[in-house]
């Protein structure tokens, strides 16, 4: 064991860190640290100069594009660029549908839609909570009846994230409205957003953002060759997709980089004798307590993809990463408010703004401290993460 | 970066695991425990047998020259298994001799114990140090050809084992000074060299140590004059790595058993495990675990390989203050957990939850190491 890297990771690291910051191009990587929305341009303009060095997905076979780097080397780069502050690849086509689809579709399938997700053609948002249907998603409503050859599709979904900018929906839609076990009547569709029918409503949350949606279908008509895997068999694909999903939240990149604001930041305010926030023990000991979590958090990172090493799949227990990870991230933006004093009150909405915003850096941490306590809620709150540990891991 | 254990290190591991399940249940602690030494020869002279006093010393020494990672499965397994040998006592006392001793001192003195035919422990601490390494007040004057030492170490572990002590004293300046502290080593049975012996709440038998003009040769110095402090804190940061590492195998035993409880254990005509209350305790339980673990491993990688000495205290004391904040939520609740019968002196978590609390205040308290990290990171 040695938690050092070899000379070979960090020549790559280099590479990739080199690369980074010759190619990410200055209003984005502004944007971005500022925390200011990234509109459909912004992201699909990275992704396509990541796409064209044939880096924007890392986890896909080498046939579809991938660029055959090991775990530890994905990692990197995934640190790297958080590090960097590059906009995120959006994961909904390249983490999510591609994955399902290099797993599950049809040949027919894998043709059609791999190449647009790679070159960030078609922009692909993902259909799974509804009204009724959130932490409990299996007992969604969202009806897709048969007829012919098409499905025809009524229900609603919520929370779609960057739902407005999506040409393309994933959804878990019910396919079998008898059987008893609910999971069993689950298929996984993909819809063409432009399909009659099909209405998307803004939600806008308490930072002022336009981040999530409400999607409503009303007699969407969906050719049955756009089902993924067989009918009914949905909730595995889903399944399948959560272990995933779950493996990128913990964001450490991202996170280490936010650290660093912060201590830079704890380090320019003082308190009005001289002393500087970082040097006031309370304040300190919390700062520390992050930092030392994200460390522990790093290294179990590595050891869930270290035991991935050829191509087993991550166990139950990579939702510890989801909870840990999100705590971090919502700890940091909450110390960077707390650092800011009676500077954090006033507000930069992160949507349209109006003629009283106030256009400075610290008024964007208060809606992102608001804005973050989205982290323990998605991609299945941290309460039902600790369930599945507890019946999955644990056996209880 | 890897996460593998080589060929030789899980062989170590599953020997001492082993040994220690077959021959260090909980009853046959028991009976080391309330024995007039509190410890047990046969089990010291296995666990030399494996290498475990062999691997953390230099070859000069007689050893293998390995380092904590070496070490690190063989120190979870006396922590799950609640060993009350002095084995981390011997090792970081052991340490400073082969790091600031001569050729000839590392031979002769670690010698024996590399066979398992000797204990050592480290004569430190004293009233108002706290965990201050520097703060030193016992004294040591030249005199003759050697040296005269003066005054009082407290909660010496593993002293009434130990038949040879490595004790620190100032030969200049004042209490917290860093250069001017000693080391020297002084035999157990050294005129004016007294002890009050007593046991821990872990268990484990550690003493005070009083200096009244003990007199001591000048070979007994190591290392240099004054230049006592690099080697301590070097010393004590790769025992803290493996204390970690100890720490990690506590809580190991402490989540098992209080899964095994939640499952057995019924209440309201249900395994008291169904209750989502305590099903979510028990994940953080789980989930803290094992980020105390990826820490032990960063403490005992980064002290085998890491040569500057702040970056090295920086990564012992966030590792530190992870396992001290572990230790105290895995053991306050595996107790709550288990509920009354937690309480009880019959069941081993009850014990685990005593060596927990110990090993939290170890080498530094949370706050202690709270406040290096704050100092070192810079």
């Amino acid at each position: 064991m040695d938690l050092n890297y070899s000379p070979e990771e960090l020549a790559f690291r280099d590479e990739v860190r080199g690369w980074l910051r010759a190619n990410l191009p200055e209003d984005l990587r502004a944007k971005t640290a500022a925390g200011d929305h990234l509109n459909k341009e912004d992201l699909l303009r990275w992704h396509r100069i990541l796409a064209k060095k044939g880096w924007v997905a890392p986890a896909w076979p080498q046939e579809w594009g991938g660029p055959g780097w090991s775990v530890t080397q994905r990692y990197i780069f995934e640190e790297e660029c958080g590090l960097a502050g590059t906009p995120p690849i959006v994961a909904f086509g390249v983490t999510m549908c591609a994955q399902v689809l290099l797993k599950f579709g049809s040949p027919e399938q894998k043709k059609r839609h791999l190449p647009g997700i790679y070159n960030g053609d078609v922009f692909w948002v993902q259909g799974y909570s509804e009204p009724g249907s959130g932490s409990d998603l299996a007992s969604l409503k969202t009806r897709a009846e048969r007829r012919g050859d098409r499905y025809v599709v009524n229900g609603q979904k919520i929370w779609t994230t960057l739902g407005q900018y999506g040409d393309w929906i994933f959804c878990l839609v019910r396919t079998d409205f008898e059987t008893k076990i609910r999971q069993e009547g689950i298929s996984f569709l993909l819809i063409d957003m432009k399909t009659p029918g099909i209405t998307v409503r803004p939600l806008i949350l308490m930072d002022g953002g336009h981040e999530v949606n409400e999607v409503f279908f009303d007699n969407v008509e969906v050719p049955v060759e756009n089902l993924v895997h067989e009918e009914n068999k949905g909730w595995t694909v889903a399944k399948y997709l959560l272990g995933h999903e779950r493996l990128n939240t913990g964001r450490i990149g991202g996170s280490k980089r936010e650290l660093a604001r912060l201590k830079a930041f704890a380090a320019e305010q003082t308190d009005g004798a001289g002393r500087r926030l970082i040097d006031d023990p309370r304040f300190r000991d919390k700062l520390t307590r992050v930092e030392v979590e994200l460390m522990a958090l790093e290294i179990t990172n590595l050891r869930f993809l270290d035991a991935m090493r050829g191509g087993k799949p991550p166990g139950a227990d990579v939702s510890m990463l989801k909870i840990r990870g999100t705590e971090i991230q919502q700890m940091l933006t909450e110390l960077m408010m707390q650092a800011a004093g009676p500077m954090a009150a006033p507000f930069k909405a992160t949507g349209p703004q109006d003629a009283v915003a106030f256009d400075d850096v610290v008024a964007h941490l208060a809606p992102r401290y608001a804005n973050y306590r989205k982290t323990s809620i998605y991609a299945g709150s941290n309460e039902i993460q600790r369930n599945i540990i507890a019946k999955a891991t644990l056996g209880l | 970066m890897d996460f593998e254990l080589s060929e030789e290190q899980r062989q170590l591991a599953d020997s001492v695991g082993r040994y220690l399940n077959d021959h260090y249940d909980f009853e046959r602690r028991k009976k080391i425990v309330h024995s007039d030494t509190g410890a047990s020869d046969a089990v010291w002279k296995q666990l030399a047998e494996f290498g475990v006093l062999a691997i953390p010393f230099s070859e000069q020494a007689g050893g293998f020259g390995g380092g904590a990672v070496d070490l690190m499965s063989a120190m979870q397994a006396i922590g799950g298994a609640l060993v009350v040998e002095p084995v981390l006592a011997t090792v970081l006392a052991g340490r400073l001799i082969d790091r600031a001793g001569t050729d000839a001192q590392r031979a002769a003195l670690l010698g024996p114990v590399v066979e398992g035919a000797r204990r050592l422990a480290f004569a430190h601490t004293e009233d108002g140090a706290r965990f201050r390494l520097a703060h030193v007040s016992a004294t040591a004057k030249k005199a003759g050809g050697g040296w005269v030492l003066n005054g009082l170490k407290r909660v010496v572990v593993g002293a009434p084992l130990a038949e040879m002590l490595v004790v620190s004293a100032r030969t200049s300046g004042s209490p917290g000074d860093a250069g001017g502290i000693s080391l020297f080593v002084v035999p157990a049975n050294a005129k004016g060299l007294s002890t009050t012996p007593y046991r821990n709440v872990d268990n484990q038998r550690a003493a005070d140590v009083k200096l009244d003009g003990v007199q001591v040769g000048a070979d007994a110095l190591l290392g240099a004059e004054g230049a006592g402090l690099a080697a301590i804190e070097e010393a004590v940061d790769f025992s803290t790595a493996l204390l970690c590492a100890e720490a990690v195998g506590a809580m190991q035993f402490a989540n098992d058993t209080t899964l095994e409880y939640l499952k057995t254990r019924k209440q309201f005509g249900q395994p008291i495990g169904a209750f989502q209350a305590l099903q979510h305790r028990m994940v953080e339980m789980f989930v803290t675990t094992e980020q105390a673990r990826s820490m032990s491993y960063l403490a005992c990688s980064k002290v085998d390989t890491e040569t500057d000495p702040v970056e090295r205290g920086r990564i012992v004391s966030a590792a530190k203050i992870k396992i001290a904040d572990a230790c105290r939520q895995i053991s306050q609740e595996s107790i709550q957990l288990h509920g009354g019968m937690g309480m009880t002196e019959e069941m081993k978590v009850s014990h685990t939850f005593r060596r927990l609390t110990v090993i939290g205040q170890q080498f530094g308290d949370a706050d202690h190491h709270l406040e290096r990290f704050a100092a070192l990171d810079r």
